[in-house]
């Protein structure tokens, strides 16, 4: 049975009104999103949010409490098995024979695919043709990770669940794991990646999706997230500044989020800007450093928000 | 076929690689057999110590592997999320454990390649005259049912155990259990020795019916007695059907 062609753009991956609940808990509440062929999309938010029962109903290991899933056209429950074939998994941590080296865990799991890929050909795209004998068990951290990531490509996967892939990874693993999975989605397989380090899903997604109390509270581009939201400027200067005078001299709030670090809610327009420098000359105080708009990190937390530290915050209002 | 065939390559791989493995499978049971039967600490009432502890030991080194084994091994593949990996592949369950079953299987082939020839070594022979009813080949198939019978028992209650219990507890309690069954399942020292009370529990247990149906087909050449089959049969139903009920695979 020849495999059914997916065009760019197809929905590979999706969900809609996933809940999910643990007793009285609700993991997931009304989460919905799609990943479609040849994109990267990561599920973005803090631990507890959601993100890893959200792919755990995807995959097939937990039903839902009501929401409809569809991977690659099938229900991960009901046809689990037509599923399997197709999709490639690389769990949080662990799933390997702590005494299986890379090779012969790579072709142990080519043994179980139709058309399996080449095991040689994952280790070396992988960096662990080096160790490629070592038990898993003896492999350091970015090792391990990067053979649950080979081993989730064993099987020509159409779509791909990657949850913490560079969890533990150092510098140079990172990039090996960015750049195979940018070739996943270049040869049109759709990725959803859990993180909860905003670097790596600003290099590696298309898309994120970002989760609070089971709940999307965010969607979109790295960059189109961190240029949404309200205007803002942030500076550094010396710690303990009189906010209330420099509020009233700018006529908008300003707030020092940690020592020395400012941060102004308002457009940076030449006015503000020259305001904000002529009051630090009268006071000779040095400007440590300037910037409008958002880093995706800040618009990730203004998403999740709350609890982040606002009452030790100090504010002042003109 | 190529999954299940490469499943079985890699978990008789793994098995054979574990040192604390062969030590448990291969190495006691060799030691019992040739410790026991040299040196006289324990009285069997056999003719031949050597006649008592081939069946013995044989009896123990199905339970070393069908429960002790096959269990520590299930608990930590559970632990590492080695189980939760595998169902995500198209490998699937009835072949997961198709691959244990032959592995434990072929364990004990080994291990009986090992022990009979020690066995001979140190003087035992098959039983033969009139006791044997139906001649030796009738009491060696009795003996490969029983061992049989007992294997899907014990890898039962192995795979209960490996199920529930977290991995290192799980290593414990398989531990404690295979040295309560070693010293209370008539495998180095005779039921018969065990105070009275104790001896109708022992008897209910798998371990005392399968050494009680070894002693018999390879030791006396009696029959394999009706009260060991159905001890036997009863745990190799009742221990995989509990097991398989209460499994969890992460």
């Amino acid at each position: 049975m020849p495999d059914e062609i997916r065009a760019p753009g197809d929905v590979v991956i999706g969900c809609s009104d996933l809940v999910v609940r643990y007793g009285d808990v609700t993991a997931v509440d009304g989460v919905s999103f799609a990943v479609r062929a040849g994109e990267v999309v990561a599920l973005l938010g803090p631990n507890g949010a959601g993100k890893t029962s959200t792919v755990e109903c995807l995959e097939g290991y937990r039903h839902p409490a009501s929401g409809r899933i569809r991977v690659l056209g099938l229900d991960p429950i009901a046809q689990h098995e037509a599923l399997v074939a197709k999709i490639g998994v690389m769990l949080q941590r662990g799933g390997v024979y702590p005494m299986l080296g890379p090779r012969r865990a790579l072709r142990l799991f080519a043994a179980y695919y139709q058309r399996a890929r080449d095991p040689e050909e994952l280790l070396d795209l992988v960096s662990l043709s080096p160790v490629a004998g070592t038990p898993w068990r003896h492999l350091s951290g970015g090792e391990q990770q990067r053979l649950s990531l080979a081993l989730a490509l064993v099987g020509r996967p159409e779509a791909v669940f990657l949850d913490e892939p560079t969890a533990g990874v150092d510098a140079e693993g990172r990039q090996d794991i960015r750049r195979v999975v940018a070739g996943l989605a270049a040869e049109g397989v759709g990725v959803l990646l859990t993180t909860h380090e905003l670097s790596e899903a600003e290099r590696m997604a298309d898309r994120v999706v970002i989760l609070r109390h089971g709940q999307v509270v965010a969607e979109g581009t790295p960059a189109g997230l961190a240029a949404g939201g309200q205007e803002i400027v942030r500076f550094g200067a010396p710690a303990g500044l009189d906010a209330g005078s420099l509020a009233d001299a700018l006529g908008v709030p300003v707030t020092e989020e940690e020592p020395g670090r400012y941060v102004v809610r308002a457009r940076a327009t030449p006015v503000l800007t020259a305001t904000l420098a002529a009051w630090l000359a009268d006071r000779e105080l040095a400007l440590t450093d300037l910037r409008s708009g958002r880093t995706l990190e800040e618009a990730y937390l203004d998403a999740v928000g709350e609890g982040d530290g606002s009452d030790t915050r100090r504010e002042a209002s003109p | 076929m190529k999954a299940l065939a490469a499943q079985i390559e890699s978990e008789v791989y793994m098995t054979l690689r574990r040192g604390e493995t062969l030590l448990l499978t291969i190495g006691i049971p060799v030691a019992f057999l040739v410790f026991f039967t040299t040196v006289h600490v324990v009285t069997t009432g056999a003719r031949h110590p050597v006649t008592f502890f081939v069946p013995g030991v044989l009896a123990l080194a199905v339970m070393s592997t069908a429960m002790v084994s096959l269990g520590i091994a299930t608990g930590f593949e559970r632990g590492y999320g080695v189980l939760k990996r595998l169902g995500a592949t198209p490998l699937g369950r009835p072949r997961l454990i198709a691959a244990k079953i032959a592995t434990v299987v072929l364990v004990e082939l080994v291990q009986a390649a090992v022990l009979v020839p020690v066995g001979y070594g140190l003087g035992w022979h098959p039983p033969s005259g009139p006791a044997a009813i139906g001649g030796a080949g009738t009491a060696a198939l009795e003996a490969l049912a029983v061992a049989l019978l007992a294997t899907v028992g014990f890898g039962g209650l192995g795979l209960l155990l490996a199920g529930v219990l977290k991995a290192e507890l799980n290593l414990a309690v398989a531990n404690a259990l295979y040295l309560v069954l070693l010293l209370a399942g008539g495998m180095v020292v005779p039921v018969g020795k065990l105070p009275s009370g104790l001896q109708t529990l022992a008897r209910a247990l798998p371990a005392a019916a399968l050494s009680d149906g070894l002693h018999a087909a390879l030791g006396s050449g009696a029959p394999v007695p009706l009260e060991a089959w159905v001890v036997l049969a009863v745990w190799a139903v009742a221990a995989p059907l509990v097991a398989a009920a209460t499994f969890r695979w992460e």
